[in-house]
């Protein structure tokens, strides 16, 4: 038999272990969220991240070598993004019959969403680096950091809030909505897209087909406004 | 299943390189997934194998989002020291952004004289 370490230097260079462990980790999560009849608040992906965290912080495991296995579930973004077209396709009908508000709805939401972050952050205090990085926090992250190095703010810190905010959204959003009255799916979904992007979407697709496909129109719509818009606005107010 | 993963990346790809070309302000999978809807609405229907390939990458969305995620580890210094300013502005302007949207689309949607959609209702 190996000596144990041996055999852990192996298992961590190795990218089975961290892919492995994401798996399982989300699957505790999935878990823990069913068992609780789907409590908003019970978020898989929180609950995934913070085993994760826990983990790797208490074996001295940096990021990057978690990376090497996790690569292969992030990698899968790209595409699954893709197919967001096929729910947005079966639901064409209904989008359609609704252009109108639906753009001025994600339009609103797309500003209301950076100006409030931008104006609660200065009035806090925070760090002029970090109120950029604050401000496209509800777009997708690829495009959140785009815009981010363009306002002056840090991408990496960039691509942090934008998680936080997807999991707050997500965790926030259903009973809000419940509380606000709002019963119509597409304007649920649309909602929560806007602010919580994709964790958003991947929320709204688990509860109901026309609200994940209005989410997933509304997270690729939000990030051409909040790209066109944001960076206009910064210039004009900074 | 190979066929339309292969659908898929094609999109995803062709959406990048547009996107490298042009300079365009869209990540390169959000233009892919325009580009398959447009494919979908040339071709009037939804391939029963593409619809279930999209449904099981869709049906645990969320995962994929677990890895960058776990990135949150690289600044905990960082949200430490504004964690106040931070969580107070991503949990207030998110859930201004929710009430915004949906507002928004349902009072133009009534002032349009249209019904809600009653039977997809929650």
């Amino acid at each position: 038999m190996k000596p144990i370490d041996e055999l852990w230097v192996y298992l961590a260079t190795n990218p089975l272990l961290h892919l492995t462990l994401t798996l399982v980790a989300y699957l505790i999560g999935n878990r823990l969220y069913r068992r609780f009849g789907m409590n908003p608040l019970l978020n898989p992906v929180m609950i995934a991240i913070v085993i994760l965290v826990g983990l790797l912080v208490a074996t001295g495991t940096s990021y990057g070598q978690y990376f090497e296995g996790a690569q292969f579930v992030h990698f899968l973004l790209g595409p699954a993004t893709v197919a967001l077209a096929v729910p947005l396709y079966n639901q064409f009908a209904r989008v359609r019959r609704s252009v109108g508000p639906l753009l001025a709805a994600i339009i609103m939401g797309s500003l209301s969403a950076s100006l409030s972050a931008v104006g609660i952050a200065v009035l806090l205090g925070a760090a002029p680096e970090i109120v950029a990085s604050i401000a496209p926090k509800s777009v997708t992250t690829p495009i959140a950091m785009g815009i981010a190095e363009q306002l002056g703010g840090l991408p990496s810190l960039t691509a942090v809030l934008v998680i936080l905010t997807g999991v707050v959204g997500a965790m926030l959003g259903p009973p809000l909505l419940t509380l606000l009255r709002i019963r119509d799916w597409r304007a649920r979904g649309l909602a929560i897209g806007v602010a919580a992007h994709g964790i958003g979407t991947a929320r709204a697709m688990q509860v109901n087909e026309v609200a994940g496909a209005f989410s997933g129109l509304a997270m690729g719509l939000n990030a051409l406004a909040t790209a066109i818009l944001l960076p206009l606005l910064w210039s004009w107010i900074f | 299943m190979i066929e339309s993963l292969t659908l898929l990346l094609i999109c995803q790809l062709v959406g990048e390189v547009l996107v490298g070309l042009f300079g365009l302000p869209v990540p390169g999978p959000v233009l892919g997934m325009l580009l398959l809807f447009i494919g979908l609405l040339i071709r009037r229907g939804v391939p029963p194998v593409m619809q279930t390939t999209a449904t099981t990458l869709l049906s645990h969305f969320s995962l994929l989002f677990v890895p960058a995620g776990v990135g949150i580890m690289l600044h905990i210094g960082l949200l430490e020291d504004a964690w106040l300013a931070i969580g107070v502005a991503l949990i207030t302007s998110t859930a201004i952004a929710i009430a915004v949207t949906a507002l928004t689309m349902l009072g133009l949607e009534r002032l349009a004289g249209r019904q809600p959609d009653m039977d997809q209702q929650p």
